[in-house]
Parts: C-alpha cells; structure tokens; sequence
C-alpha cells in the first residue's frame, strides 16, 4: 500500500513538473532557444506572490491576476531585449546571456530575502493540508490533485489555442519556418515577443504550484530548471502531452528514489534521465539503420 | 603592378609574443626560490583559473559546446584525488592520476552527451554535474555533504608542499596551453571550428564530426579535473557542494566572455581580469556574483567578441597564432607588406 501511495504521489507532482516544463518546452519549439533563466523567473513569480500575500494580505489565488500579466509583461521586455539580440549572434550566445541573468535574478532576490525559505501554504488556509482518502491508508492532497488538473487544463488549453487560433496557427508557423512566414504576412518579432509572454505566464503559473504546494529560496532556481529539462526532454521536447507522460515519469521516478534511500529522490530522477537520453541514443542510431536498409530496399 | 598572395601563420609580432610566453614559463619554474607562500598560493590559483578558462573556452569558443556542467569533472577531479590518496597512493602522484581518470571516464559520458544540441547539451551537462555530486556523497569515505579532507598533504611541510603544488599547476597549465596550441593549428582544430560554425557543412565535406568534438570533450574534462585536484591540494578540505557547485562553470564562462569566445589569448586574459577581481571585489559577496552576473549578460548580448576578440577584430594583432593569414605582397615603386589579418568568421 506505501508503493501505491509514493506512485499516485509521483503522479501528482509529474504535474507540477508538466506545468515548470511547457514554457520551456514551448519556448525551444518556437524560437529554439533554451532559457536558462527559466526556473530563476519561477522563482522570481513566486516571490512576488509571496510580497503581496505578506505585505498587503492578497490570498495568493488573487495575487495571481496581478502576477501573471506582470509576467507576460516581463516576457516582452525579456524577448524585446534580451533575447532577440542575443540570438542574431548565433545558438551560444542565448545560453550565455540568459545564464547571465539568471545569476543576476539568483543573487538578487538572495540579497533582498536573505536564504531563508519560505512557502505560500500559510496563505492557503486549509487547502494546503486537505486531503482525500479514495482508499483505505492513501491519501490524496487536494492541492496536489487541482495542481495536477491546472497542468492538465493548461496543456490542454495551449493545445487547443496552438491549433484552433489563428495566433496560433501563426505561432507554429513561425516555429516551422521563421524567414518564410514573413512572406505571407507574419510578422515574426511580434508572434516571437507573443509567445515568450505566453511562456512567462505558465512560468507563473508554475512558480506559484511551486510555492503553494513545497518551499522556495532565492538558489530554488537551477534545480527547478533542471526538473523542468528533464521532463520535457523525457516526455520529448516540443511535444506539449509528451511533457505530461515526462513530468509524471519523472515524478514517480522520483518518489520510488525516495522510498529507497533517502537521497534517491534526485538520483532517481537524474538517472531516469539520462537513461532515456542514453536509450534514445541507442534507439536513434536503430531506427537510422532501419531507415537506410527500408530505403536501400525501395530503391534497389 | 603586380600582387601576389602568401598563406602566412606567423608575423613578427606573434613569434616574439609566443617566444615571450615560452620564455615565462621557463621562468616561473625558479619563482618558488625567490617568492614566499602566499604569493605562490597566489599564482597557483591564477593557474587554476587559467586552465579552467582555457578548456571551458576550447569546449564552447573552438567547439561549440557550452556546458554548464564543466563542475562534474572538476569535483570529480578532487574526489579522484581523495580516494587515490585514501588507497595509499602519493599524494602527488594522485592529482596528476586525476585528470588520467576523469578523462577516461569522459570518454563513455561524451556518447549521450555529444547527441544533444546547443542548451540542451548545455543542462544536460548540469544534470550530469548534479547526479555525480549526488553519488559521490554516497560514499562512506567522503560522509555525505560533511566532507573529508586531503590529510596525507600533512607529510609536507607548508614550504615544500606550496612549492610543489606550485610546481604541478605550473606544468598543468603549460601542458593544457601547449597541447591546446598544438591541436588548434592542427588538422583537428580547423574541423573543430568548421563543426562550431555549421556542423551539417562540416560533415558533408568529411569531417569526422563526433570524432573531433569528442577529443575536445576529452579534454577539457581532463583540463577541469587538474584544476579540481590542484584546488583541492591549495584548500586541502573537500565538501562535494562547493566543488560541484555551479558556480565554477559560472566563473569559467565570465572569464571566456570578457576575454574574448573563441580566442586564444582572450581566455588568458579573462582570467587574468577575473583573477585581478576576485582578489578585489570577491569580499563583497552577493553583490560581487551579481556583479559577476550582470557583466556576462551585457557582453555577450553587446561585445560577444569580449575584449581580445574585439580588439583583436579592429587591429589584426594575434600574440599566438592559431589561424592562418593572407599576405598580400604589392610589388610597386615603394613595396610594403601590409598583413590582411585572418577573420575568424564567429556565429
């Protein structure tokens, strides 16, 4: 039964990983580009959630109407002079310049909070405890569970604007061809400047599960980047389901570590990591001979 | 008038600067004679920055791969040397076995690694630093984030010891410089920087793509692994978080960025410059990695050249030669040989 309930638990936080994963994910499969200042603006969101439940007593829930557009706009000032310089001088440079800013935001936010951590949960009243029991000796943290159905619902959702919009019909356009759409009207800079505020707006979302359902400290940053890589790259980078399947791989990985020794929780998920990186190897190199000799049959 | 054009590796200029540098370090073998402990501390610790520079700039600037996780194999460096020095080795012969070993463990890891392209070899990097950290906490003899320490150093007294620690790093850094010239003048360096600049036109004229980035990758793990052993041998205590810390990959960046990416002097001398401020502002703490932070992300999105690079961009001055140059000769009433310096093209 403590397997049962470590694997529904894994579940769960596979959702919060899907939710730090699809900015991520989202923003490599439109502009190609890995923001290393990913999980440090997680962060950053989940601070300014806890200032204002804090200082001026906004539940977090509603702090979120003002932290989510303030994200959206930090993605524009981030596309409009950050990114888009850096990426006319070529793929090293983005690397460099957003690890730049992620040390900046990191030693920041350690300057002005210090290194205590802290969490959203005592804003929560009792939403941050409650929990189900659908069987016997398991429980089921409601948090938990509306974290994951946020995950689901916003995957679902991007899914639904990238196909049925036009916006986001423009997005994928751009991300397939980013010269070619300028022909037939597009202007790229804008669905480029569109679409990292759209990836700053789940990066809030995500910092806020964070900070609602665990603890968060200025240097919370880089492990929350590093979660959020492996499971889009478990579940297959730019597949927006596919960071779900490697969000709750990830998790479950996880949470049996966990079981196992008590510092099997981050060697779990690491391993589990670079298996599937090593395994895709292996497989990559496979399906490639599989082609050749598919191929050299069709034509011989 | 007639012009002829010559391919030339070498100008006056760079014979003499690289005769100069040979010169030095021939000279600095006498400095723990005439110099007392803490300035070799000192020296030692430039070395170490020099050679951390020097390959993270070979791995990124040469072969672009940026890593983040260039940590992985300088913690793995001092942990090498700790456990060889456990099984009775001397200890000096286990920072030399060090880069020995890592670079051959590097050598299974570069196959899944070398597979990912740009940022995501760059975090998966991280996620290897990360995992190794993690399992070398797992063993007994290090306790976990307690760390251990590199006790058998105390059969030295703190004169020789510095000496020769001094004196190892001295011929770390000569032989990470020396093979790096070696190998960028090389066959093996024009197909690095051809892969750094377009991989798929690299390969379609017979480059041996994964070959050669992962002689690189060999490398620079070994160069990382020299420098964790010998910071190990200056600070003598090994706690596992603060050699796999991120933050020497962070350093290692600042110092190629302001040097000059994919510049040969440049690295040299953005360690100088990181040297210089560490020992000024390094006191400040926090607002000295914010520092740190801020000038890395202003020059790579305003001089990705750094300050050799652009330097040397605008006059044509190369100390150490590792390109080639065209020399056009113009035979008229006055001759002169003006040198067309060699663009590096940079993406």
């Amino acid at each position: 039964m403590i397997w049962a309930a470590q694997i529904l638990q894994g579940v769960l936080l596979g959702g919060y990983y899907a939710l730090i994963a699809c900015g991520l994910s989202f923003m490599f499969s439109v502009m190609g580009v890995i923001n290393l200042a990913h999980g440090s603006f997680a962060i950053l969101a989940a601070f300014a959630l806890w200032v204002l439940a804090e200082y001026l007593g906004i539940s977090p829930l509603y702090g979120l109407v003002v932290v989510l557009p303030a994200m959206a706009l930090l993605g524009v000032v981030f596309q409009r002079f950050v990114l888009e310089r850096s990426s006319r001088a070529g793929f090293l440079i983005p690397v460099l310049s957003t690890f730049g800013l992620s040390i900046c935001i990191d030693n920041i936010l350690f300057q002005h909070f210090g290194a205590d951590t802290r969490s959203l949960a005592p804003f929560l009243d009792d939403l941050s405890y409650d929990s189900w029991e659908p069987l016997g000796g398991v429980f089921v943290g409601k948090l938990s569970a509306y974290i994951f159905l946020a995950a689901v619902a916003l995957l679902g959702g991007l899914q639904l604007f990238l196909s049925r919009t036009f916006l986001g019909r423009a997005i994928r356009a751009t991300a397939a061809d980013h010269d070619t759409v300028g022909l037939v009207g597009i202007d790229a800079r804008a669905i480029n400047t569109y679409a990292t505020a759209i990836a700053l707006v789940t990066v809030g979302i995500a910092g806020a599960a964070l900070a609602m359902r665990a603890t968060f400290s200025p240097y919370a940053g880089g492990p929350q980047l590093i979660f959020a890589f492996e499971a889009a790259v478990i579940g297959g980078t730019g597949s927006l389901w596919g960071t779900l399947l490697g969000g709750v791989v990830l998790g479950v990985a996880q949470s049996i570590g966990a079981q196992l020794n008590p510092q099997g929780f981050l060697i779990a998920g690491h391993a589990v990591f670079l298996i599937v990186l090593v395994a895709r190897t292996l497989f990559g190199r496979l399906s490639d001979l599989l082609l050749a000799l598919l191929t050299s049959k069709a034509t011989g | 008038m007639a012009s002829d054009i010559t391919v030339a590796r070498w100008t006056k200029t760079s014979a003499v600067s690289t005769a100069a540098g040979a010169v030095l370090l021939l000279a600095l073998v006498f400095l723990p004679f005439v110099a007392g402990t803490a300035t070799l501390d000192k020296v030692t610790t430039l070395f170490i920055y020099i050679m951390l520079a020097a390959t993270w700039n070979a791995l990124a600037g040469y072969g672009g791969l940026v890593s983040i996780g260039q940590q992985a194999f300088f913690g793995l460096g001092a942990y090498v040397t700790i456990r060889l020095s456990n099984y009775g080795f001397n200890v000096y012969l286990a920072i030399l076995a060090a880069p020995i070993v890592v670079g051959i463990a590097a050598l299974p890891i570069s196959a899944p690694m070398l597979r990912l392209k740009a940022g995501e070899f760059a975090i998966g990097m991280w996620v290897l630093a990360e995992l190794l950290h993690l399992l070398v906490n797992l063993d007994p003899l290090i306790q976990g984030e307690t760390g251990t320490s590199l006790i058998a150093l105390n059969a030295y007294d703190v004169g020789t010891r510095n000496a020769f620690t001094f004196w190892v790093a001295l011929g770390a850094v000569a032989a990470v410089l020396i093979f790096l010239f070696t190998l960028l003048r090389s066959a093996t360096g024009s197909a690095l920087q051809s892969i750094r600049d377009n991989e798929e036109a690299a390969e379609s004229v017979g480059v041996r793509v994964v070959t050669t980035k992962r002689i690189i990758f060999v490398f620079a793990a070994a160069g990382a692994a020299i420098a964790g052993s010998l910071w190990l041998a200056t600070a003598i205590s090994f706690q596992p978080k603060t050699y796999f810390s991120v933050q020497w990959t962070s350093y290692m960046i600042f110092m190629v960025l302001v040097g000059g990416l994919g510049t040969f002097e440049g690295a040299i001398l953005g360690a100088v410059i990181f040297f210089l401020i560490e020992s000024t502002f390094g006191s400040a703490g926090v607002w000295y990695l914010i520092g740190l932070g801020a000038v890395a992300l202003s020059l790579s999105l305003f001089l990705p050249r750094g300050l050799y690079g652009s330097f040397s961009d605008r006059t044509g001055l190369q100390l150490l030669p590792v390109g080639y140059r065209l020399v056009f000769r113009v035979h008229s009433a006055k001759p002169s040989s003006k040198p067309v310096p060699w663009k590096e093209s940079s993406k």
